[in-house]
């Protein structure tokens, strides 16, 4: 038997933990979004509802990761992993509000507001959805070079964003009795790009592992 | 709404993240330490067993140094190479140099007496003399030619005060030392230590016999210590390393692998096999 087997079981656990909670928390922004164009209030409304399991999946981990290191005392990469966890963990979690923002944007809405939902706000949240698989790559396997790729995957997220608001922007000249409605859409797209700004916060909670030195990729 | 897009940072690269940690790091080692022992290359060998090989490592002064390492790693060797404790041993032989506070500690003009007067040592087992608590403080100094009551008395107090134990013990040093409890015995000898007057003070697993609460007296009163001398401890547990000491060293099969602050070691090793022993992986 492998010295502190019990250790790397626990730790295990605990990727294996922060690895579903990201699904979790992709497949809300996924819903979220689906609803929006769909305008399926009611739909919006479960999204608002399941964000608690989300939030309950979150306590769980740092728990189990505090309850570790007071049992364990780990140090050096072995501590890195468990603090990173607890990190991660308020970022995915702070990610499924943003998904809960979309769907009270959705609500906001209503279901005959008459306007296009912008085809970049989808576009969007796609590439924010690849950013979280590839964050949880980069964490899964301690690869600094696929956190690296984020910053590049943040900043087409963000040259999205100032197209959206552009545009919007432009759309309030034209349908001024439909600011409400388009500021929803604006909200919207801010609310993904903080949801694509906590995975940028992730890879760096990546490189922290993995260096031992704090380091900025927003 | 305002789109602050041109105002994000351009992103950095790898080598940005290597040289600055580089730098962060020579701004550690860049501060100005006396040392209280320097020691070069050297080289000791139980018969023909080699135990330590080429240890370059200098102790600072007023400081607390700890030494971690799997059992059989040399770390009491080197310990006791310090004062010349090794040399009771008849088959021991070394190369290379010691030299405290500048002199070579090896050269025969230098007393061996002298030496451990300077630097004082606590073992791993409370070994007090079967004497009365004031008899085993006191016992160093008599040595030395101290006679007058009043001198004594007071060398008495000092020394057990500063050993944190007066308070516990003023009304019962007349009691011998072997009635007190184990964390007791231990800093009557760490009084008995500081007696003599020493400049180091070298620690073998000074708590692995006693008790937590004990143990945790010993680790205050290494803080303490320190601001008067210079500290060596050689510890099986690497919590205590972590808490107590300002530098940590990792020897391994009779080499050292890694002589760091104790932050930096404890949270960013720069060698593997240190960070597979203190995280538990070996050893």
């Amino acid at each position: 038997m492998p010295i502190r087997a019990q250790f790397d079981e626990e730790l295990l656990s605990i990727k294996d933990q922060l690895k579903q909670l990201s699904l979790d928390v992709k497949e809300s922004l996924d819903t979220a979004i689906h609803v929006l164009y769909q305008g399926d209030v009611d739909k919006a409304r479960q999204i608002m509802e399941d964000d608690a399991f989300i939030d309950a999946k979150e306590e769980q981990i740092n728990e189990e990761a505090i309850l570790t290191i007071a049992k364990q005392q780990p140090v050096a990469t072995d501590l890195r992993r468990l603090i990173v966890a607890i990190k991660i963990s308020s970022d995915l979690e702070r990610m499924a509000d943003h998904s809960t923002n979309v769907a009270k944007a959705t609500i906001h809405l209503g279901s005959n507001h008459g306007i296009e939902i912008n085809p970049d706000l989808r576009e969007m949240a796609v590439l924010a959805m690849d950013m979280v698989d590839l964050a949880i790559k980069a964490f899964e396997h301690e690869d600094i070079s696929l956190a690296q790729k984020l910053a590049e995957m943040d900043d087409e997220v963000d040259a999205l964003y100032g197209k959206i608001v552009r545009e919007l922007l432009e759309l309030t000249a034209v349908n001024p009795e439909q600011i409400q409605h388009i500021m929803q859409m604006a909200y919207t797209a801010r609310y993904i790009e903080r949801f694509a700004d906590h995975i940028t916060n992730i890879g760096e909670s990546v490189f922290y592992l993995v260096k031992g030195r704090t380091y900025g990729l927003n | 709404m305002t789109v602050k897009l041109d105002e994000r940072k351009d992103m950095k690269t790898t080598t940005n993240i290597e040289s600055r940690t580089k730098e962060d790091h020579q701004k550690k080692t860049a501060v100005e330490e006396s040392e209280v022992f320097q020691v070069s290359d050297l080289n000791l060998w139980y018969g023909s067993d080699q135990a330590l090989y080429k240890i370059n490592m200098a102790i600072p002064e007023k400081r607390v140094t700890a030494i971690i390492g799997p059992s059989g790693c040399g770390k009491s060797t080197y310990l006791k190479a310090l004062n010349r404790m090794v040399e009771m041993i008849p088959i021991v032989k070394t190369s290379g140099t010691i030299k405290y506070r500048d002199k070579n500690i090896y050269e025969d003009k230098f007393h061996v007496e002298e030496l451990r007067a300077k630097v004082g040592m606590v073992f791993q087992k409370p070994n007090p003399f079967p004497k009365s608590v004031y008899d085993n403080v006191a016992y160093g100094p008599r040595v030395h030619g101290i006679k007058k009551k009043a001198i004594l008395d007071e060398i008495v107090e000092k020394s057990l005060r500063d050993a944190a134990i007066w308070d516990e013990l003023k009304d019962r040093l007349d009691e011998n030392a072997y009635g007190l409890s184990g964390g007791q015995q231990q800093r009557v000898c760490i009084a008995r230590a500081l007696a003599v007057e020493p400049d180091v003070i070298l620690m073998d697993e000074p708590t692995s016999a006693l008790d937590p609460i004990s143990t945790l007296k010993v680790e205050e009163l290494v803080q303490e210590l320190k601001k008067k001398y210079s500290i060596v401890i050689v510890t099986h547990n690497m919590q205590q390393a972590a808490r107590i000491s300002d530098k940590t060293a990792f020897f391994l099969n009779g080499e050292l692998i890694e002589f760091a602050e104790t932050d930096e070691l404890f949270q960013n090793p720069s060698d593997k096999r240190t960070e597979d022993y203190i995280t538990g992986r070996f050893g």
